[in-house]
């Protein structure tokens, strides 16, 4: 796992409170391979990557960047280079900008044919910075 | 086959059919002593749900079951697939939690979208919230059991059938003599 590109903008968040907040931008690399989690009860993995850190504003803050499901039967040989994020990485505030420890890690959540539904976090993670000033131009 | 039933009615004395009555009565009060118990082991108002739409497919369809638990001292994280009301919407939603913050004080908001859907739940919310908070929550899904729950859907949707049903099952209960 590791971010190709990050940037950080300062722009106001129309979806939610139009309030100017942080909007993160990155890319990264994701390698794994996820299929000997497979078995006669799992139907579906969930996959997600949470971005987590911890800024004035609030202790714990967790966003998923992306997310993927991959049915019983389906390649689960993942490598993947310079993809991009599903969902924006907004900030609850301005706390992205020269944010020197954000945390990226990769769980899963196995959806059965029947029983407990577990989420599992895979093993390693990447922590990367944010860059101190606001970037103008369009990623 | 049907003599032999009312038969047995006849057959009955007083006491015998007070009896009967009594033992309907308590199947019925243990089935909510069960539903009951199972709020308090688990801490949910609700702690059996069935899924009623398709948000979240292809992990949960129509009509499976799900069970719940919403302990206090467990935090929601992201990834977690939590039941929530909405105020102004009856039916409570299914959905996964995509975005979380956590202030000092402990005070949790967090947003939720459905994996079958392409956008988040802000849509959903009532007018104007933005985010979730802890009393919205029903219940955090923890165990999945698939198509029981249509038989509720049925029942919910023919009414005639939900009566055929439950009456089926009285009369066999205080007519079958052990």
């Amino acid at each position: 796992m590791n971010t190709v590109k990050v940037v950080v903008k300062n722009v106001p968040d129309y979806g939610a409170s139009r309030e100017r907040n942080d909007l993160g931008y990155l890319t990264f690399d994701l390698k794994t391979d996820l299929s000997n989690l497979f078995n006669w009860n799992v139907k579906q993995l969930f996959l997600y990557l949470t971005a987590e850190y911890v800024t004035p504003n609030n202790e714990l803050n967790q966003v998923v960047l992306w997310d993927k499901i991959i049915l019983r039967g389906e390649n689960a040989l993942l490598d993947f280079k310079n993809m991009n994020t599903k969902y924006y990485f907004w900030d609850d505030g301005n706390g992205l900008k020269g944010h020197n420890n954000v945390t990226l890690t990769l769980s899963w959540n196995i959806i059965p044919n029947a029983g407990l539904l577990p989420n599992i976090q895979a093993i390693g993670l990447h922590s990367f910075k944010f860059p101190t000033e606001y970037t103008q131009t369009r990623v | 086959m049907l003599d032999s039933l009312f038969d047995d009615v006849k057959r009955m004395n007083k006491r015998q059919f007070i009896y009967q009555v009594l033992s309907f009565g308590m199947i019925v009060s243990s089935a909510l002593m069960i539903w009951k118990g199972l709020m308090v082991v688990t801490g949910s108002e609700s702690p059996i749900v069935v899924v009623l739409s398709g948000s979240m497919e292809p992990a949960f369809h129509r009509g499976d079951l799900l069970f719940l638990t919403n302990y206090p001292d467990e935090p929601v994280r992201v990834g977690e697939i939590v039941v929530f009301k909405v105020e102004g919407r009856d039916i409570p939603i299914v959905h996964r939690v995509l975005k979380l913050h956590e202030k000092n004080n402990g005070t949790v908001k967090f947003l939720t979208k459905g994996d079958n859907n392409s956008v988040d739940d802000r849509g959903l919310y009532a007018q104007g919230q933005l985010w979730l908070t802890k009393k919205d929550v029903v219940g955090r899904t923890r165990g999945f059991l698939p198509y029981v729950g249509m038989v509720t859907i049925y029942m919910n949707e023919y009414p005639k059938f939900k009566f055929a049903v439950l009456a089926c099952l009285a009369i066999y209960v205080l007519v079958h003599r052990e």
